[in-house]
């Protein structure tokens, strides 16, 4: 009796142990695919061995594409373009594609098996993100509760981001504060300056981030940025460009005024600043000095009330009001808002009175 | 028995598996990819192809098996386990053999492949093979027979329900619902063919 149970069991155990050997075996001789490239946006590429699927290579790689799943695709979230070499749309991906998905090759990115070379695209943002240890360089007084933040980037020692993104700020523990916390500013420099970065911070009463940058914080000391992330960004069509942010929302608005001037960029430019009072304004000189600088640029401050007529020349009230006074061709430009949510959500209303159709509006609200 | 009389024999089994005891309208086996994928001719198309190729191939193996080790050995009450490991270690090995060599065919079968293992009729066959005692010739009737048999059905149910996506279906009914009654009537056609061959 007992002698046959350990025969059976030796039986079964050896077949079943033989048959995943055999697996084993022929999958090193059928799933090996060779060395594979994978080039991604046209800019990067390396080899890989075939035969694994392509979230899995990538991740072998530091790439890190987004996935809750784990790769069951069962989530959808892992979407890449692959321009060449993926084969068709399996039916594992149909659920997850639109239409214009499927026509812009987009795939899921956990489906696709790396059988030979590939040509990939992954958003700017998903291979750029990674953390930055930097130097606190310099700290300027913008108005008399806005600074900006000169950060000099020491490993790595550049950064590779579109003007209008924004990163991560890694506030320490301090006095005030028992836990690490993080908060995203726009970076305000001048991106032909990949080893700089700038932030434009207004401080919040209260806030954790701000309070520590602006009591705490010191020139030299170390601080830590993640990023860079977001969407917010000039689009690459010849409309004209409205401007409209206030306060420390000027910060990717500066980024990318340097960029078209960088890049001599000839669009029809106007940027309306808005500010309570006339002490508020900030930067006024860098923004006449892109007014020479860039072909068809105007920058209009605005002050909710003008108490000395010494100052600048500003539009009085309150910013929406001042462009629909000046705006005449709302229904061509495009309108890049930047600030907080009652400004933006202000600023949206007017826009859409003038004539600016809806997906011609872009915005990144501080909230 | 002779060769002739052992061919006529399968060929009684294999006509009778696809009708007289078609596995999935007679015993009602493989019942869950049958609803779940029925819903396009095409998809269907793929399945039924691959559970003919699969069943046959696996209800060789496990006559293999079953013969030279268990039977010897005395083992036939672990041929349930035998027989699953057989069919999913032979399914890993097709789809990656395919995937390798015919890309255009693993489109078409690949991904329904791992869905045999865990279908019912393709264990199911390799049983009934065992229990009736079927010669070799007669267990390649067997299983090609109840193969064509269930990708018969399959391809018969998803033209039905293709035809009923316009049809207005009382809200209760829809999905799997009609596509049960669908397959009880189906069955019931079946067993016009009963009689027609005294196949076992």
């Amino acid at each position: 009796m007992f002698l046959a149970i350990v025969i059976a069991v030796a039986v079964v155990s050896s077949i079943g142990a033989g048959l995943a050997a055999v697996l084993v075996v022929s999958e090193h001789f059928f799933a090996n695919y060779g060395p594979c490239s994978i080039t991604i946006n046209n800019e990067r590429e390396f080899t890989a061995n075939g035969g694994k699927d392509l979230l899995s290579t990538l991740t072998t790689e530091k790439i890190f594409i987004p996935s809750a799943c784990g790769g069951r695709g069962t989530c959808g979230l892992c979407k890449l373009k692959v321009l060449e070499g993926a084969g068709p749309l399996l039916p594992t991906e149909e659920p997850y594609l639109e239409q214009d998905e499927r026509e812009s090759n987009v795939r899921l990115a956990c489906q696709v098996k790396v059988r030979n070379d590939l040509r990939i695209e992954i958003p700017q943002e998903l291979l750029a993100v990674r953390e930055y240890t930097c130097k606190c360089t310099d700290i300027t007084n913008l108005t008399h509760d806005m600074k900006q933040f000169r950060l000099e980037l020491v490993e790595p020692k550049s950064i590779d981001y579109i003007p209008g993104q924004y990163v991560q700020l890694l506030t320490p523990a301090y006095e005030k504060s028992s836990e690490e916390v993080y908060r995203a500013y726009s970076i305000s420099s001048d991106p032909a300056d990949k080893g700089v970065i700038e932030l434009i911070i207004r401080l919040v009463p209260g806030g954790i981030c701000t309070t520590y940058c602006f009591e705490y914080l010191k020139v030299g000391d170390e601080v830590k940025v993640n990023g860079p992330y977001g969407d917010f960004r000039l689009s690459d069509t010849y409309a004209p460009v409205v401007f409209i942010a206030g306060g420390s929302g000027m910060a990717p608005i500066k980024c990318m005024l340097h960029h078209m001037k960088n890049t001599g960029n000839t669009r029809k430019t106007v940027y309306y600043f808005g500010a309570n009072e006339p002490w508020e304004l900030c930067l006024v000189d860098l923004m006449r000095k892109f007014e020479k600088e860039l072909p068809d640029f105007r920058f209009v401050p605005v002050v909710c009330e003008l108490k000395d007529s010494a100052v600048q020349a500003c539009e009085v009230g309150l910013v929406t009001e001042a462009v629909s006074r000046d705006l005449e061709n709302a229904e061509e430009c495009e309108a890049y808002l930047c600030g907080s949510p009652g400004m933006i959500d202000a600023a949206i209303a007017v826009l859409k009175e003038l004539g600016t159709a809806d997906d011609r509006i872009f915005y990144d609200k501080f909230e | 028995m002779n060769i002739t009389s052992q061919m006529s024999h399968a060929l009684v089994v294999f006509v009778s598996a696809i009708f007289t005891q078609n596995i999935l309208l007679s015993y009602f086996l493989g019942l869950c990819p049958f609803i779940g994928v029925s819903r396009e001719v095409k998809t269907s198309f793929g399945l039924g192809l691959a559970v003919i190729f699969v069943m046959t191939s696996t209800c060789l193996l496990n006559w293999v098996a079953y013969q030279v080790v268990l039977e010897p050995l005395g083992l036939h009450f672990f041929r349930f386990i035998m027989f699953i490991i057989i069919i999913a270690a032979f399914v890993q090995f097709v789809e990656m053999v395919i995937e390798r060599y015919s890309p255009s065919l693993y489109q078409r079968l690949g991904i329904f492949l791992p869905l045999i293992t865990v279908n019912c009729a393709i264990l199911g066959a390799s049983l009934f093979m065992v229990i009736r005692d079927y010669s070799f010739v007669a267990t390649v009737g067997y299983g090609l027979g109840s193969g064509i048999g269930w990708f018969l059905a399959i391809m018969a149910m998803a033209g039905i329900r293709q035809r009923l996506t316009n049809e207005r279906i009382p809200r209760g009914l829809q999905g799997p619902g009609i596509t049960l009654i669908i397959a009880g009537l189906m069955a019931l056609a079946f067993i016009g063919f009963t009689g027609v061959l005294q196949g076992n």
